[in-house]
């Protein structure tokens, strides 16, 4: 198979425009004859939604939640990048480019990420006309922070509920949508594959999960918006509900996935503190913005915060990384947050955590600044906890909580099956090897609402609109494989719950394909998934029916689609032995344990075909060049 | 850390139109670190060991801000703490020996579909009615170009802060959904960018909100006291000005 990225040429700045120029047009008319699928409604499936409906095409919208204004994203705290340097900080599209390549530790594609600065300005005009109620300054303009290893004010936020209010604007959108009869919302439905016909999208198959029956749709393209898979770690930051189900079910229909052991490990998280424990809770980064992050300085040492002395502390990272300090990146705050406790110098009653220090600031600034800009989060904090941040350190450990890898799309966002769009965190397009804070809402909305309308109708510019429906035989022979599989796991019977394989599971990929990764490690891994695999398809519990609401059926499901996917994600990991951003090869470091990457063999996006269940994936790459920045080590010293 | 046990009678009910009932189950040793549905869960791991059916209940975020979840504990919609969501409320807020009576969400616009889990598309058809600004994408002005008074933008958020639990309407004795309509009629028309459509959008969601079957509102302000999210009940004030000015000025009705 070739990859083509289809990046247009001419001047980075200017391939957007050009290609939107040259993107083939439907009129208006005729929009109306074409029908879309659309799978998710979080930020990107919400937004694709609206805009695509608006445009007058007939959209039906899929979402697993009794509501499409749940979604994943509506838990997103801490704000949305946009260059639009209202701050006279120095802020330019270009700086907000670079910082994003540099920081995905140039494993991004340059047109890409360009285009993804370039309409980020769009997003927060279009979000304040929504009536999203953005922070905003005495005089009435909107205010900005720094954020996550910016050096430049360039997040928009609204309270620690960004997520919220964005998905709430686009999901207001979406339900205009509804009242006017252009996008049908099917709630509480879960796509469970993907039809292809004469190799190209047609439609979806998917579960009624209050019904369980199995419904067939069809359309003349699918987009895919279905979010990140970080929960193959059982425990992480995600939704309960968040999956690989739709985006494995696509690459086993012939859909290519691209770097999936890229995976963001998230440095400000609540401890583990049970093995009851059903998910982690982010803490926002923005808290480094005036916490200090800090550990004992001698290894062992199990006094209370407050009696360790000034100086037998250690705030490792600003003496580590004298120009940035606490805002370093997440993966470098968390691969050091790792170190920390390795060297036997973490906290709290597993000494799996480090301290997040408030009392500078809050000495610095007074309690009622503090209090007005965390009070939330210190709430939230203390609710889980029983302990306030104001008077006593927060205590933090990474989790794992994003996933850059995903289904590879080209420029148009479509992946290797046509008529197939990925949007949002179910792709891999902007953020290379590490995502930046505040740019995964920029990049959902960037696809729903300023690529994917302009793209998807150069693909349905050569198809024909004749009436699609679902009589087809493709249609019914996906149906009946999704049903027998159903019909498999309820016949199992067995004595394990779906949660003690799903963590078990979790707990192999953490220890080997987390924060650190290495040959061996890695290999034991390939070995012990299959028999994980093995042991849930002999013994797993799964009681009640198929046909009625059954919450283990479904979690069985995803868990089945996760032990298939784990073993993609290692095969990656192995085949990648440099470093680069999140992926840390305990072999490939510099002198002073940074990442090392290894531009020469590995300046390329890996990009996995599937070949039969009881083959190897093939391997593709798709090379990266950068022809407007240099590929440079990253330092943040 | 500690443990204690508690005797929990949980709603069971199979589907809408099944009869339901409490049935007591011991807790066996909970965590006071977990949460309620942690709680939940260790129990329906327990009862799946045991074969029997898990007790179904909506959830996803697990962080107090998705609305997925929820159920009456002790006759408390999310259970007793303050401004609380069923899954941000945690165990050390209960004592060893407690009983937990745990029924789901009750209105006649929320149909119970199993055990805790319920029906509440009614919330999103009031949104539909008139719950967003008649914006479409692209064209949108700059985002700076209309200042807007940080009191009155932070008001907006304050009543834009409602997570559509549902809440509101399982405390309202007459099933009223006035709390939530309000919060989004406030956060709407407390910004320039609600204004044009601010009287039509007041009365297309209480129609809305009548023909689904919620109640009317009487004063009774059970609702603000159950709601998580602290969503103020001078929303509801501000609900009603909004559609008295609407009916009164309006030439559509
Ligand atoms: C706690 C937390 C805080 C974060 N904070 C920030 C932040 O401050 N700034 C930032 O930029 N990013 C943040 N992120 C990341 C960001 O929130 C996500 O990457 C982004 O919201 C993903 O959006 P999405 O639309 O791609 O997917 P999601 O929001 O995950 O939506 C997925 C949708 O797909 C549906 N779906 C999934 N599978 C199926 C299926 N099989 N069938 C039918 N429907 C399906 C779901 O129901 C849902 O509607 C945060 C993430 C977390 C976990
Ligand atoms: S007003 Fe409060 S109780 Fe009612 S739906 Fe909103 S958040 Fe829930
Ligand atoms: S599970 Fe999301 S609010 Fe409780």
């Amino acid at each position: 198979m070739i990859l083509d990225s289809k990046v247009p040429g001419g001047p980075l700045a200017e391939k957007w425009d050009r290609h939107r120029f040259a993107c083939k047009l439907i009129n208006p008319a005729n929009k109306r004859k074409f029908d879309i699928i659309v799978v998710g409604a979080g930020l990107a499936g919400a937004s694709a939604s609206a805009s695509l409906a608006e445009l007058g095409y007939n959209v039906k919208t899929f979402c697993l939640q009794d509501s499409p204004r749940r979604g994943h994203s509506i838990a997103a705290q801490g704000g949305i990048n946009a260059a639009k340097n209202y701050q006279n900080d120095g802020d330019s599209i270009f700086r907000l480019f670079y910082d994003t390549i540099k920081g995905g530790d140039f494993r991004a594609r340059e047109a890409n990420v360009y285009r993804l600065a370039q309409v980020s300005n769009n997003i927060i005009d279009q979000c304040v006309a929504q009536g999203v109620p953005f922070a905003r300054e005495y005089g009435g303009q909107l205010a900005n922070r720094s954020f996550g290893g910016a050096q430049v004010s360039r997040t928009f936020y609204a309270r620690g509920q960004t997520g919220q209010q964005l998905l709430l604007g686009a999901y207001s959108a979406l339900m205009r949508q509804v009242k006017k009869g252009k996008v049908e919302m099917l709630s509480r439905r879960e796509m469970l594959d993907v039809v292809v016909i004469d190799g190209q999208a047609r439609g979806i198959v998917t579960r009624n999960m209050l019904s369980g029956a199995i419904e067939t749709h069809a359309a003349h393209a699918v987009v895919l918006a279905t979010g990140g898979y970080g929960n193959v770690y059982f425990l992480s930051t995600n939704a309960m509900g968040s999956n690989v189900t739709a985006a494995w079910r696509a690459y086993k229909r012939g859909a290519c996935f691209a770097n999936p052991c890229f995976v963001q490990i998230h440095p400000t998280c609540i401890p583990v503190h049970g093995t009851y424990q059903s998910k982690l809770t982010l803490m926002s980064e923005s808290l480094r913005n005036d916490g200090r992050v800090l550990v004992p300085k001698n290894p062992g040492d199990r006094r209370p915060p407050a009696e360790i002395p000034e100086n037998e502390r250690d705030y490792y990272l600003e003496n580590k990384y004298p120009s940035f300090g606490n805002l370093v990146p997440r993966d470098v705050a968390s691969r050091n947050a790792k170190e920390q406790c390795d060297q036997g110098k973490g906290v709290g009653s597993t000494g799996l955590a480090v301290y997040l220090d408030f009392s500078e600031a809050i000495n610095r600034d007074g309690s009622g600044v503090i209090t007005q800009k965390y009070g939330n989060l210190f709430h939230m904090y203390e609710k889980i906890t029983a302990a306030n941040p104001m008077h006593e350190p927060m205590m933090i450990f990474p989790a794992v909580h994003y996933t850059m890898g995903g289904l590879w799309v080209d420029y148009n966002l479509m992946s290797t099956i046509p008529g197939l769009f990925v949007l949002g965190e179910a792709n891999f397009s902007d953020h290379g090897a590490n995502r930046l804070g505040a740019s995964a809402l920029m990049q959902g909305l960037a696809d729903g609402y300023f690529v994917i309308p302009y793209t998807i109708g150069n693909y349905l510019a050569t198809i024909s609109s004749s009436p699609q429906d679902a009589s087809h035989q493709a249609f019914k022979q996906v149906a009946d494989e999704a049903a027998a599989k159903i019909g498999k796991l309820l016949d199992i019977k067995g004595k394990k719950t779906v949660d003690e394989i799903h963590r078990e599971l979790g707990l192999l990929m953490w220890d080997s394909c987390g924060m650190a990764r290495n040959e061996a490690g890695l290999q034991q891994a390939l070995a012990k998934i299959p028999a994980i695999r093995e042991e849930f398809w002999q013994n797993v519990a799964i009681p009640g029916s198929g046909l009625e609401l059954n919450q283990s059926l479904e979690r069985a499901g995803r868990v089945a689609d996760f032990l298939e996917f784990a073993e993609l994600m290692v095969i990656d990991a192995l085949s990648r032995k440099e470093s680069c951003g999140c992926h840390f090869r305990e072999e490939s470091q510099t002198e002073e344990n940074e990442a090392k990457r290894d531009d020469e063999n590995y300046a390329h996006v890996s990009v996995w075909e599937y070949n039969g269940d009881n083959n190897s994936p093939e391997f593709h790459k798709e090379p990266l060049t950068f022809e407007n920045v240099q590929p440079s080590q990253r330092s943040y010293k | 850390m500690s443990d204690i046990h508690l005797t929990l009678k949980i709603w069971r009910q199979e589907g809408p139109d099944a009869p339901g009932r409490l049935q007591t189950y011991a807790s066996g040793p909970i965590s006071t670190d977990m949460s309620f549905l942690e709680m939940l869960d260790v129990l329906n791991e327990r009862l799946t060991g045991e074969g029997e059916e898990p007790v179904a209940f909506d959830h996803d975020c697990r962080e107090g801000i998705c609305g997925m979840c929820g159920a009456v504990v002790n006759g408390h919609p999310h259970g007793p703490e303050k401004e609380t969501t069923l899954c941000q409320l945690h165990m050390r807020h209960f004592k060893d020996g407690d009983t937990l009576v745990i029924e789901p969400f009750r209105a006649r616009a929320f149909r119970i579909e199993k055990d805790l889990v319920v029906d509440r598309s009614g919330l999103d058809k009031m949104i539909t009615a008139g719950g967003f600004v008649s914006v479409n994408t692209g064209g949108a002005p700059d985002a700076n170009a209309i200042p807007i008074p940080q009191k009155n933008a932070e008001e907006a958020m304050d009543a834009a802060a409602c997570i559509g639990c549902g809440a509101c309407v399982a405390a309202c004795p007459n099933a009223s959904a006035m709390l939530f309509v309000a919060a989004k009629v406030s956060h709407l028309s407390l910004l320039p960018q609600g204004h044009p459509e601010r009287a039509r959008r007041a009365l297309d969601m209480v129609r809305e909100m009548d023909e689904l079957g919620f109640g009317n509102c009487s004063n009774e302000r059970e609702c603000e006291a159950a709601c998580p999210k602290g969503i103020s009940i001078r929303n509801i004030a501000r609900l009603n000005r909004e559609f008295l000015k609407a009916a009164i000025l309006s030439d559509e009705d």
